[in-house]
């Protein structure tokens, strides 16, 4: 599967990797619409990204969170029902909501914020998820 | 391990089943959403008249009654006279999902309320029940259903709210049985795989036919199982009426559901609180109470080890034996890992279900199934209470309870009677046609379901019910009638529900100071006295019984359910300075029936809004020649111990309260004796507390709701008032 793999050791918070991905599926640079979230910590920064453990598969009530063919846990809008237990019971806390929204969003693996990250600290990683929720 | 997708197929005749559809009656309507909660319309359908119309919801209704119960109780005594019966045809069903039900948001939201005239109880009953009816019926464009009449063959009634159109076909091939009925129907209605997940239907069952203890089953459809699941309108024998207006089934297809059908006035304000209640019960509900993966039936060995466990009639609260049918028995029994939510965005989940049932008795012997529970009640009163701990035929009993359309609770504590009274000899072979009522008798409990099933044998006349059994028996000189009094765990004709309450004088008046009967809705306090014990005094006892019928009557005004109020609690929530209310998920529903609504609301203005729909519920009880205080009174083993041998299991805590409550001495008497200072001195309790809820609830020293406290509540309608004069 194709995910985000951050190294926070390497990020300085420059905080481009929000911007390009709120403006990818959002058209706006607002952080929240962006499905990467970086937060200053003691030392250093924290990256919070979905790493497609598949949990929210499980948990979905209507079947709309599924795996695509390159790895990807992705949802399907058209069954979504729009209940936000997937943001409630994601392990990483990296499922998340616009402002206003009907269904949850989240990160699809798509690279652009490991393109415009200039540290380094995000490369988009393949890596096998043979074992864990389809 | 078992194939959850497995199971005997019913669908081999549906095309035949279909073709014998005949048209009775027709009408038409325009689809659409709920505006803040409500469509400001209600589908009425008359059976008799084949008439279909639809009714204004008008502010004043929003205003007062709220929805859901409220609703049905109106519309309830607008249709029916003081003399009418249950059989009569103005008897109605109204179904009601309330102005916060089909949020997806929120857990637990959503409910269905049902309320109609009860056979047992000859008054208004409620029950709340989940499922994906009253949603997706909202969803359709409609805040409430009110069925009336009587149809002259068996019908389906089908609301398209995707075309709307609604049709009330004679159908006369399909299985009354709930399990079949339900998934014929979701499959016979649905457009394709994906739509089955866009229908409910309602079926009760062959039981429902004869028994007055008939429920109604609402179905929802579980995607990842493949199958209709069920879910009980269980109390009061609605079930019963719905047969005797030859209801087959309820159908309703609405549009696919999204998150903001109820097109609330805040959507994410009611988003962020539902997604903070989500988190807290992923963090919290396997160290608390394990609701995801055991359901209520986590609460079986607690309510064990406290004495509260109704074992053998509600003469013992305890057993040995309970570990094989302790919580985490039916965890390893019920299929893991999938969403068992009732309604969607219930993160709670405790819809638990046990796939690959091989049935053992009956018509469907042989068949596999899923059987849908058991919730504790339904393990408590088909298990415990009849003494039998046996997981396979307590699964057995709550299956063929449910697709026969019986209410596990009434039918529990209408066979433990039985077998109490085969005990004392009250009951014998002669007697009941062969079936020997011993405790533990899985198999004789089953026969007696089918015979109710059949209306046969002995059967048939458990299946009338606890109250109508003591009458039978005493008028037939089987018994002591004051004995069966004592023993007959039913009060204004309800079975009671399954917790012993005889330590618990909350819990006594919790069950018998009630609208409609002893059950779990209007005061579940016993957790509260017994186990956690947050309302130790007199005056905290007295108090929970105007708060706590109040604040959960509140849940079936707006379509939710209680179980995310109380059985998942934040982490620090014992450090509130009232951590039985659960401050935190108070304000949660204040604020999200302001978000829903746009109607900003205060915890106390709840409280008033439940005030205004139980004194309405208790004039109509004055109304239909119940509601006194007469009317309120206790068995006396929910109050104490009747016999020698239930005074002798717990002599000790008897023999103490003896020396420390009454300064008597127990060495000094005897059993006789003490057994009757013990009653005496609880049924003086009970009347104490009876004049202290009622003084709290404003009625008067005979349960009237006085005419300044229906002013100062905002409730003096003439209707009421004419009502209540008369017993002042």
């Amino acid at each position: 599967m194709k995910f985000i793999k951050p190294d926070p050791l390497k990020c300085v918070g420059a905080k481009s990797c929000e911007k390009v991905c709120a403006k990818t599926f959002f058209k706006n640079e607002d952080v929240a619409y962006s499905a990467i979230r970086i937060t200053r910590r003691k030392e250093g920064w924290d990256i919070n990204v979905c790493n497609q453990c598949g949990k929210c598969i499980e948990i979905c009530p209507a079947k709309a969170l599924y795996r695509n063919k390159a790895g990807t846990v992705m949802i399907d809008k058209a069954a979504c029902v729009g209940c936000f237990m997937c943001v409630g019971f994601c392990p990483t806390l990296s499922m998340r909501v616009a402002p206003g929204a009907r269904e949850p969003f989240k990160c699809v693996s798509c690279g652009a914020c490991a393109k415009a990250c200039r540290s380094c600290a995000l490369a988009l990683t393949e890596s096998d998820h043979a074992n864990l929720p389809a | 391990m078992i194939d959850y997708t497995k199971r005997t197929s019913y669908l081999g005749d549906l095309e035949k089943q279909r073709s014998a559809h005949k048209l009775v009656f027709e009408g038409s309507f325009n689809p659409g959403l709920p505006e803040r909660g409500y469509n400001n319309r209600t589908l009425y359908i008359n059976l008799s008249t084949r008439t279909i119309k639809e009714k204004p919801v008008t502010e004043q209704m929003k205003e007062i009654f709220i929805g859901g119960r409220g609703f049905g109780l109106w519309y309830l005594w607008n249709a029916v006279k003081p003399t009418t019966k249950w059989n009569d045809p103005e008897n109605e069903i109204i179904i009601s999902p309330g102005p916060l039900g089909g949020n997806t948001q929120y857990p637990g939201s959503g409910k269905s309320l049902v309320v109609s005239l009860s056979p047992l109880t000859d008054i208004p009953i409620d029950s709340n029940v989940g499922g994906h009816f009253g949603p997706l019926m909202k969803f359709s464009g409609f805040d409430a259903l009110e069925i009336q009449g009587k149809a002259e063959s068996d019908v389906v009634i089908f609301i398209d709210g995707q075309k709307g159109i609604i049709r009330v076909e004679e159908a006369p091939l399909e299985s009354v049985d709930s399990h079949i009925a339900a998934d014929i129907f979701t499959h016979m209605y649905a457009a394709d795989e994906f739509d089955r997940r866009n229908i409910s239907v309602i079926a009760s069952g062959k039981g429902a036919d004869h028994a007055l203890m008939g429920c109604l089953n609402f179905s929802w459809y579980d995607i990842r199982r493949g199958v209709a699941r069920l879910k009980q309108a269980g109390r009061g024998g609605i079930g019963t009426v719905f047969r005797d207006k030859k209801v087959k089934a309820v159908v309703v297809r609405g549009p696919t559901v999204k998150g903001d059908m109820n097109r609330p006035a805040d959507i994410d304000r009611v988003r962020n609180t539902g997604i903070r209640l989500h988190r807290e019960i992923h963090d919290n509900d396997d160290k608390q109470c394990h609701m995801r993966t055991q359901g209520t039936a986590h609460l079986v060995e607690v309510m064990s080890d406290y004495d509260l466990l109704p074992v053998c009639n509600f003469q013992y609260g305890s057993h040995e034996d309970v570990k094989n049918i302790a919580s985490y028995t039916w965890g390893e029994r019920f299929t893991q890992g999938i969403p068992d939510g009732c309604w969607l965005g219930c993160s709670m989940g405790c819809s638990k279900g046990a796939d690959g049932h091989i049935v053992k008795t009956g018509p469907y012997k042989g068949h596999s199934v899923t059987v849908d529970g058991p919730e504790y009640e339904t393990a408590a009163g088909l298990g415990s209470n009849c003494g039998i701990f046996d997981r396979d035929w307590i699964l057995e009993g709550n299956f063929y309870c449910d697709t026969y359309g019986i209410d596990t609770i009434s039918f529990g504590t209408s066979c433990s009677f039985v077998m109490e009274c085969w005990q004392r000899g009250i009951l014998n072979a002669e007697r009941t046609g062969g079936i020997e009522l011993t405790w533990g008798n899985g198999a004789a409990q089953m026969e007696l379901l089918h015979q109710m099933a059949r209306n046969e044998g002995f059967g048939a006349i458990v299946g009338q019910g606890v109250a109508r059994m003591k009458k039978l028996f005493a008028e037939k000189g089987w018994g002591d009638p004051k004995l069966l009094a004592d023993i007959g765990m039913e009060a204004k004709g309800l079975e009671y529900s399954q917790y012993l309450s005889k330590e618990s004088l909350a819990q006594q008046g919790g069950y018998a100071l009630t609208n409609k009967g002893p059950q779990h809705d209007e005061a579940w306090l016993i957790f509260m006295d017994m186990v956690n014990n947050q309302i130790p005094t007199f005056e905290d006892k007295a108090y929970a019984l105007f708060y706590y019928p109040m604040f959960r009557t509140w849940f079936g005004l707006c379509g939710l359910c209680k179980l995310p109020w109380n059985d998942i609690v934040p982490a620090d929530n014992y450090k509130t300075e009232t951590p039985a209310k659960v401050p935190e998920h108070v304000q949660n529903y204040v604020d999200i029936f302001g978000a829903v609504t746009g109607k900003i609301i205060d915890k106390d203005e709840l409280i008033r809004q439940s005030e205004r729909v139980y004194n309405f519920q208790r004039v109509f009880n004055l109304r239909m020649g119940s509601g006194l205080r007469k009317h309120d009174k206790a068995p006396y083993r929910s109050l104490g111990p009747v016999t020698a041998e239930e005074y002798l299991s717990r002599q000790e805590r008897y023999d103490k309260q003896l020396r420390e409550l009454q300064g008597l001495d127990p060495e000094a008497m005897s059993l006789d004796e003490k057994i009757a200072a013990t009653r005496a001195w609880r049924e003086k309790q009970f009347e104490l507390l009876t004049d202290a809820v009622y003084k709290r609830r404003g009625w008067t020293n005979d349960g009237v709701p006085k005419p300044e406290h229906l002013k100062e509540i905002g409730m003096d309608l003439p209707m009421l008032q004419e009502v209540v004069e008369k017993h002042l």
